[in-house]
């Protein structure tokens, strides 16, 4: 197994390369050097010599991708490209572009993302599981119809609709929690109440029905018949049979989620003012911060890679026959 | 049942969470308890949260609510005066300015000879810098947290984190050592282009740091610059070039602050950058708070100076402002809060009800509430905008602010369409602007919450006329007291005059089509569809070129634009900062910058008048020359439509002096509070409703209940009836 993950580790490189590629050309074909240096300057008395030393201070003073006025390994080595993006393979995220450390801010704001999303995440999973096996227990009923129905219309409400409706309720019209906060001290809890409630409810159709799909699957197979056969009970047949051997799809779709629940979200976390990495990606964005945005494009991709790998590593665990290798 | 159980679990434990947390008033309450007899305001700050706190590098209006809380600069503004009122406050008085000649000879003010003005100012005696680590020194007076690797202060991630802090007074040196940190291009001050044509030496000693190998702090002390003289420890000059009357208004930007070199010298040691430990982020200043809690991410906290100079509210104000309540506080000390939080929040509808709740005192700091979010709260009266029934029942007050600026579509002067300077291009451009109707454009788009501008200067600034004589004469008329828009007749008639009957081109036949650039995220669908409408009156067809600021930006500054839009807040109250948006060298195609001539408008006359008016102190003569530079913008009808904006901010009831100044950020500490009225006013607009918590429990049970039965009976059936059944 050790070899197979470094193999895939190995593999990862090209990919970064490329994510990093794509993000720098995609950034810098919206925004030039000039752009930012202009926005962080402000829009009153920006002089080009003021413009020239904004860049020559943050290392925008370079050439993109080739630097024809260097020679040898110099002319890739003495851009922009190669100095901002590369470091990163090094984990130097260096400053933002306002000046700010960026492995201190993003080390800072993970926490406040995991506290949301980990319970969000967990509660969800266990939630849409349950109330999922149940519908397979009275599938072809009128319960299965009618919970089928209620799933299909839990997807098509607009994320927005939940949160919004979440704070009209919960938060201004029945005053059970603050609307939104954050406090790392004292009684957090309190305000991920609310957050963690829409990001479960939201999830409930689309998650439901897709562990619904899976343990059907499931449930028309010999062995569920042959366990009934044998007079297991219900419970024992989903919980004991059917979940287990679905477990192979829920791990693909579950597993690689994990490392990302310290990205956060870009919509909860705005609107429930919970200090954590989507706000300040979604922040980084609006403000053309590009040593923000490249560093969390990088992070994100690790994640995902590492997601990824773990979920390979559970087939192992959830299924003795497969081997890595 | 295990589902079924551990449901019941999970909604038992969420119903002990809550109420657990009914012990200490309403349940929503988002703010933690406040220190013990303290007065606390609770405020927020922009979507934005601030990148820069170094009054050297701090651009943005959003950032200067803070830095004018902690700095106080050598003049200030005059908390209920208007016209705006500068007054000394780091400094005693006025400064005393000195002309000289080319010599260094001291001329008088009327003298042709002039060459340069000396400022010379005069610490306060009583100002004190806030206690700070960088100020704490050992016995033997060297600096007590000056380490000499990055391990040894690895244990402060805070400023609060020192355990040790000391003070000193402001001396004169202080003043001078920051507008040296304008000058150094390690910093890169927006200032730095700007104050180098004017201070006398600045640019120089700009070249003589940028020759240097630089490994850590550098002492600015030991470099001089030529306009800066620090006589003693009280007083300071400043030496610009020329005269430069609008120089003193600079000196109430916080650009100008005092900042202790030691400040500096603390925030190099080793590491520190690293743990965000910068000027940037932890000011030390003489001003009425410091900053006590800095995570941008949440909330930034100010704390009352305890070193803060005896400050009082002022005794007199504005016509006006004795009725409406604004004098209640007069001649008493100020700050009158002990603390300020200041809480991100980035979404508007979370904001709006928690300022509801009474969780914030006022709606907002910095942007006003007359966007769309807010329309629940006001309804358009026979009177302008009021406040909607259930708003006007908790009591929340009204501040409604005029800002010093002024928003407008500009033509592109060298465009040859719109463009050019014969008669027939002024009448041309003089028909758009009469049909522009931007009365009407403020009544639909902005809630009425803006004044159709008449001039390129605002109300509460010299130069502009209200009435009558305030009236452009080219696109309205006066009529019943009152300005009227001319006619869409009066407008097609000028429209043939210009060579294009019902908006086409005489000569070719061609319709008529203007371009205008707007910025995608200011301009929505329905505002262009009015001004579609708009020009179709007389013809004209119109094609809207949407783009994001950079690629706006890009057009202005190689003059590839037809009508464009663009916006301006005074930086200080003189007619001066709103003339020079016409003022040729300004255009972006001559002086190749990002200048603020963005109609790249050219006439000699103005140029000489601007020339004029810029060295003339206030005054009638100066008045006179403002008047023609006024008449030359509408005559050649250099704008297609401008207003001046309107902004309503609120305040709940407990919170009183809450005047809007247009000019300055520095009015914290006039906010006063009645932290009983506040207490008793959030515990009756929040107390739970529980009913919900029952009723989704019930709720589950009656979901679950029937598949709990029907899997028993399930699990219960035999084969036999099953098959019968």
């Amino acid at each position: 197994m050790l070899a197979y993950i470094i193999r895939r580790l190995i593999y990862a490189i090209p990919i970064l390369v490329g994510v990093n590629l794509l993000t720098f050309t995609l950034f810098f074909v919206v925004n030039s050097p000039d752009d930012m240096a202009a926005s962080q300057l402000g829009d009153k008395y920006v002089t080009p010599e003021a413009i020239q030393a904004w860049k020559v201070k943050n290392g925008y003073d370079k050439p993109l991708f080739i630097n024809s006025e260097s020679e040898g390994l110099q002319s890739v080595t003495d851009t922009i490209f190669f100095n901002k993006s590369l470091r990163l393979f090094a984990f130097d995220f260096g400053r933002s572009e306002s000046g700010r450390d960026i492995t201190t801010d993003v080390s800072t704001r993970m926490w406040p993302s995991l506290a949301v999303a980990l319970p969000s995440f967990v509660i969800g999973i266990w939630v849409n599981i349950c109330v999922a096996l149940m519908v397979v227990m009275f599938h072809a009923t009128r319960l299965d119809r009618w919970a089928v129905f209620l799933f299909v219309s839990l997807m098509s409400i607009s994320y927005l609709f939940y949160i919004i409706g979440g704070q009209y309720l919960v938060a201004k019209t029945w005053k059970l929690v603050p609307v939104s906060g954050f406090h790392s001290e004292g009684d957090v809890w309190r305000f991920l109440i609310l957050p963690v409630l829409v990001g479960v409810i939201a999830g409930i159709g689309s998650g439901a029905r897709w562990y619904r799909t899976l343990f059907l699957e499931e449930a028309n197979q010999d062995y569920v018949r042959t366990a009934r056969a044998k007079g297991a009970s219900e419970m024992k047949i989903l919980f004991g049979h059917i979940l287990p051997n679905a477990m192979i799809p829920i791990l693909t779709g579950v597993v690689v989620l994990i490392p990302s629940l310290f990205m956060g979200s870009l919509l909860i976390e705005s609107f429930f003012g919970i200090p954590g990495l989507g706000s300040y990606m979604l922040d980084a964005i609006k403000s053309q911060d590009f040593a923000i945005v490249r560093s969390m494009v990088f992070i994100g991709s690790i994640l995902y890679i590492f997601g990824l790998i773990l979920t390979d590593i559970s087939y192992t665990w959830a299924d003795p026959r497969v081997r890595l290798n | 049942m295990t589902s079924a159980r551990a449901v019941c679990a999970t909604l038992g434990l969420t119903a002990l969470m809550l109420l657990g947390g009914c012990g200490e008033g309403p349940w929503n309450n988002p703010n933690p308890p406040s220190p013990e007899g303290q007065l606390v305001y609770q405020s927020v700050m922009s979507p934005a949260p601030p990148k820069h706190l170094d009054p050297a590098i701090s651009y943005a209006s959003d950032e200067s609510l803070f830095i004018f809380q902690i700095y106080e600069p050598p003049m200030g503004y005059h908390f209920l005066k208007r016209p705006y009122e500068l007054e000394p406050q780091g400094v005693e008085d006025f400064p005393v300015e000195t002309y000289l000649d080319e010599s260094g000879n001291e001329v008088t003010a009327d003298s042709d000879q002039i060459a340069f003005t000396r400022y010379t100012l005069k610490v306060r005696e009583d100002a004190h810098y806030q206690p700070h680590p960088a100020f704490a020194t050992k016995e033997n007076g060297e600096p007590l947290y000056l380490f000499s690797t990055a391990e040894e202060g690895a244990g402060y991630k805070q400023v609060p984190d020192f355990p040790e802090t000391a003070s000193r007074p402001v001396h004169a040196n202080d003043y001078a050592y920051q507008i040296k940190r304008l000058a150094d291009p390690a910093l890169g001050s927006p200032m730095l282009g700007f104050m180098a044509q004017y201070i006398v030496g600045m640019a120089e000693f700009t070249a003589g740091l940028e020759a240097l190998d630089r490994d850590g702090w550098l002492n600015l002390d030991d470099y001089p610059m030529e306009g800066l003289e620090v006589v003693d420890e009280r007083t300071l000059s400043i030496t610009i070039k020329g005269r430069y009357p609008q120089f003193v208004y600079w000196l109430a930007m916080h650009f100008f602050v005092p900042v202790p070199p030691e400040a500096d010298r603390f925030y190099a040691n080793p590491g520190f950058l690293d743990r965000n430990l910068t000027l940037d982020w932890w000011p030390i200043g003489s001003g009425p708070f410091m900053m006590v809690k800095n995570d941008p991410n949440s909330e930034i906290v100010l704390e009352r100076n305890p070193n803060y100079r005896e400050d009082y509210f002022p005794t007199e104000g504005e016509p006006g402002d004795l009725e409406a309540g604004n004098l209640v506080d007069a001649g008493k000390r100020v700050p009158f809060v002990d603390r300020a939080v200041y809480r991100l929040e980035k979404e508007v509808l979370p904001l709006w009800t928690k300022f509801l709740q009474g969780y914030y005192d006022r709606s907002g700091e910095t942007h006003g509430n007359t966007n769309s979010v807010y329309d629940q709260a006001f309804v358009v009266g026979p009177d302008g905008v009021e406040m909607s029934a259930d708003v006007a029942d908790h009591g929340i007050r009204m501040d409604p602010d005029v800002k010093p600026g002024i928003y407008y579509y500009g033509f592109n002067m060298r465009d040859p369409v719109v463009g050019g300077y014969t008669e027939e291009k002024r009448k041309l451009r003089r028909a758009l602007q009469i049909v522009f109707n931007v009365e009407e454009y403020l009544a639909i788009f902005r809630k009425g919450n803006g004044i159709v501008a008449h001039n390129v200067i605002p109300p509460g600034i010299a130069g502009h006329l209200e009435g009558e004589a305030g009236i452009n004469p080219y696109t309205h008329v006066w009529k019943d007291d009152q300005a009227v828009r001319r006619s869409i007749d009066e407008a097609k008639q000028l429209l043939v005059e210009a060579g294009y009957p019902n908006g086409r081109d005489a000569r070719t036949g061609e319709p008529l089509k203007i371009f205008i650039d707007v910025q995608s995220q200011a301009v929505g669908k329905t505002q262009m569809n009015w001004m579609d409408r708009s020009f179709s009156q007389i013809g004209i067809q119109v094609e809207f070129r949407p783009a994001d600021w950079n690629r706006t930006r890009e057009k202005l500054l190689t003059g590839n634009s037809q009508i464009y839009s663009y916006g301006w807040l005074a930086d200080y109250p003189d007619p001066e900062n709103f003339l020079f948006l016409l003022y040729s060298p300004e255009s972006p195609l001559v002086c190749k910058c990002d200048g603020t001539n963005n109609s790249n408008f050219e006439n000699a006359e103005y140029d000489e008048l601007f020339r004029k008016v810029r060295v003339t102190p206030p005054g009638p003569e100066r008045d006179v020359m403002v008047a023609r530079m006024v008449e030359i913008f509408r005559e050649e009808a250099v704008w297609l439509y401008a207003y001046y904006p309107k902004d309503i901010y609120l305040a709940n009831a407990w919170v009183t002096n809450t005047k809007r100044h247009g000019i300055t950020k520095a009015t914290l500490k006039y906010i006063n509070l009645d932290a009983g009225m506040r207490e008793q006013k959030r515990a009756e607009w929040n107390q739970p409703v529980t009913w919900p918590l029952y009723a989704g429990a019930m709720m589950l049970v009656v979901l679950i209940l029937p598949g709990v039965i029907a899997y028993r009976r399930r699990q219960n059936a035999t084969a036999r009836r099953n098959h019968n059944g």
